[in-house]
């Protein structure tokens, strides 16, 4: 049992929230009292932040197209198709026929390292999000 | 964010969410905040209720708009002249600050120039608000001495969001109102992270923290970085990629935790593109629709499972903790990207999103300061923090602005593409309810939620209801040039006759197959706010 301080994934007011956990599972959320946005305060959304969490329909396993449909495989499998794919498509065009889109909900980090992969390994600006949206 | 960046150099909250209280008068416009900016709308109510003056612009009678002291319900997309007629009458009655001006800004002859050929009265009859009206709200923001100016997508979805932007800008800098505490022109960003996606380079004409990919010495800089040598040439936007059909320009696509199958315009155009590609990998917590339509989708880890940083509206970079193992077998997006580095054959060396930021500081300077060993220990850093011992930045622009001095760039109106007509007689505009969030990955699969807010609705007035034989609750079939959909009705005074509004969070009612492909040309923002639909009732379920 715990309950550790985050920022809620909702709106771009980021306010700073507690999700509790327990027994491996998130069961409730709370403002942060002094957190400078959320001030003991939350939205609707952000006391039900944790409602997803480990909601029955969340992905927990790779997925590929095979004749059609999506079926699960293993991690090997989707890391190896992919890079073969992407590499071939470098090779036989270039890498500006790749497209990223990067996300905002995922961390700067993830951003930084998405973008990274985009132009240093595929060569290619073409990354973009949904900013405008 | 094109347009703030030309006029003063950043494009970004020039406040903290904390100062709207403080200020005396509060302009807000294109922005329902009390559904989309919860926290934000509390800081005005709170500024209102020690005396603050609230203007707000909005074709709608939002809840915020019912509480000012001044709704301007202007007709969709005539925000620039509303904002020039605001301008001329600052002018006209001595209000503008001539010190700030001076000594602060250029290119003020220009937008005088503009302003003084304006017609008022004429501009009065586009705005579709009496002149009289528009004068007390430029008065009230003119003589106002700690002024805030908060926008949001109300004011960029449009043709002319950049220009827009950019007069928001004019009329700030023309009466004084940046570069102070509590006063300022607010952008509110409508995700947790997008300011964040946008400093980290998630962009196709900017590595990290705005540096140009088309200046040699930037290119170079990161070169030297990353070991490997990069392109010079600004990549695709996402309508670019998205909107290229069968044979566009990109033909294999990765999309990290996007569903631009519901999130982006014209439907069918998307659905095309993605569907024709060679190949597509999506990573995503749940499978959204458009991860169905991939060839490999990897299973990412929430938000709790992972640690990092996300960058609020005010430029806030603030710790995200991880609270449990990812679930089942799906890893964190960060894992996914250096697995598949690796296999490309550029290993990326990282043992904890500590040592990414590491990285990030090194090479963004808005971030030069931020490590999470100083996160940690507090409410997070406002950019621009340039080193380990600057504490950031709560305000921008004080004492000069980014760009050195803020350029006016005058905007004329711009009718949007597309008006009702005769076949199309209704205005569509779209946008988010309070209970649910962008394309409802997540918030749909809240019981609670999805019970308040569980369906799509189009808001009518009832006038129009009543022509159509409508009543609350019956369903709908709305028709546009590009497609149609069917939705309930909720009659509502909120929106006046002639015009609808719903939301784009349901994909059994896909807005997106109605609107148009028609977008800024420089921010490549689509008009979501405005196009032409038929609505008739339909008997059948």
């Amino acid at each position: 049992m715990k309950d550790v301080l985050t920022t809620c994934v909702y709106c771009g007011c980021g306010c700073g929230v507690y999700l509790h956990e327990e027994n491996g599972r998130v069961i409730s959320s709370a403002p942060s009292k002094k957190h400078p946005v959320s001030r003991n305060n939350l939205c609707v959304k952000g006391w039900h932040l944790h409602d997803f969490i480990h909601h029955p329909d969340r992905l927990t396993q790779p997925l590929m197209r095979k004749n059609g449909k999506l079926v699960p495989v293993d991690w090997d499998e989707a890391f190896a198709f992919t890079a073969s794919e992407l590499a071939r498509i470098r090779q036989e065009r270039s890498g500006d026929a790749v497209g990223f889109l990067a996300s905002a909900k995922c961390t700067n980090e993830e951003n930084y390292l998405f973008q990274k992969f985009a132009r240093a390994v595929l060569g290619t600006n073409n990354i973009d999000h949904c900013a405008r949206l | 964010m094109a347009g703030l960046a030309t006029t003063f150099g950043s494009g970004a909250m020039t406040n903290s969410i904390n100062e709207i209280e403080n200020a005396q008068v509060i302009l807000v416009t294109g922005s329902n905040t009390t559904e989309a900016h919860p926290q934000v709308a509390r800081r005005i109510f709170d500024a209102v209720d020690r005396g603050a003056k609230l203007i707000v612009i909005d074709p709608r009678k939002t809840l915020l708009a019912k509480r000012a002291h001044i709704h301007l319900a202007i007709r969709p997309g005539t925000d620039i002249p509303l904002l020039n007629t605001m301008m001329r009458i600052i002018l006209d009655e001595n209000l503008a600050d001539d010190l700030f001006v001076e000594m602060r800004t250029e290119n003020f002859h220009e937008l005088r120039d503009m302003l003084f050929r304006l017609d008022c009265q004429e501009m009065a009859e586009i705005i579709g608000v009496p002149l009289e009206k528009i004068r007390a709200a430029a008065q009230i923001y003119g003589r106002a001495q700690k002024a805030v100016v908060c926008y949001c997508l109300g004011i960029t979805q449009h043709i002319c969001g950049t220009d827009t932007v950019q007069s928001i800008a004019n009329l700030a800098m023309l009466s004084g109102n940046v570069e102070k505490e509590d006063t300022g022109v607010d952008p509110l960003r409508g995700q947790n992270n997008v300011q964040g996606a946008c400093d980290m380079g998630g962009l196709p004409n900017v590595y990290p923290s705005y540096q140009r990919v088309d200046v040699d010495d930037f290119r170079l800089k990161f070169e030297k970085a990353w070991g490997v040598s990069l392109s010079g040439n600004p990549g695709l936007t996402v309508l670019e990629m998205t909107h290229g059909g069968k044979d566009g320009p990109v033909r294999a696509m990765f999309i990290m935790g996007e569903n631009p199958l519901l999130s982006d315009p014209v439907q069918e155009k998307v659905r095309e593109t993605l569907t024709n590609l060679e190949f597509l990998a999506v990573t995503d917590i749940f499978l959204t629709d458009t991860a169905e339509l991939a060839d490999v989708v990897f299973p990412a880890a929430s938000f709790a499972e992972k640690t990092g940083t996300f960058t609020n509206s005010e430029r806030r970079v603030q710790m995200v903790r991880r609270v449990i193992r990812p679930l089942g077998q799906s890893k964190t997006d960060a894992d996914i990207i250096m697995e598949l580095s690796r296999r490309l054959e550029y290993p990326m060396h990282y043992q904890s999103s500590a040592e990414v930021m590491e990285e990030i500081a090194m090479l963004a300077p808005v971030y030069g300061g931020m490590y999470h060993d100083r996160l940690e220990g507090s409410w997070g850093l406002q950019w621009p923090c340039w080193d380990r011992e600057h504490d950031g930045t709560p305000f921008l622009h004080k004492y000069y602005f980014t760009r050195g001095r803020g350029r006016f760039v005058p905007a004329s109106y711009q009718a949007p593409a597309e008006l009702p007509d005769g076949d199309y007689p209704y205005l569509l505009s779209t946008g988010r309810v309070y209970h649910q969030y962008h394309t409802g990955t997540m918030s749909r699969k809240s019981t609670l939620l999805s019970r308040e807010a569980g369906e799509a609705l189009l808001q009518i007035n009832p006038l129009d209801a009543g022509r159509l034989s409508v009543r609350n609750g019956d369903f709908l079939k709305m028709r546009s040039r590009r497609g149609e959909i069917k939705l309930r009705a909720e009659l509502t005074d909120q929106v006046r006759e002639g015009e609808v509004y719903t939301t784009f969070h349901f994909s059994e009612a896909p807005i997106n197959l109605l609107t148009i492909a028609a977008q800024d040309g420089k921010s490549k923002c689509p008009e979501y706010k405005i196009c032409a639909v038929s609505l008739e009732k339909r008997t059948e379920g």
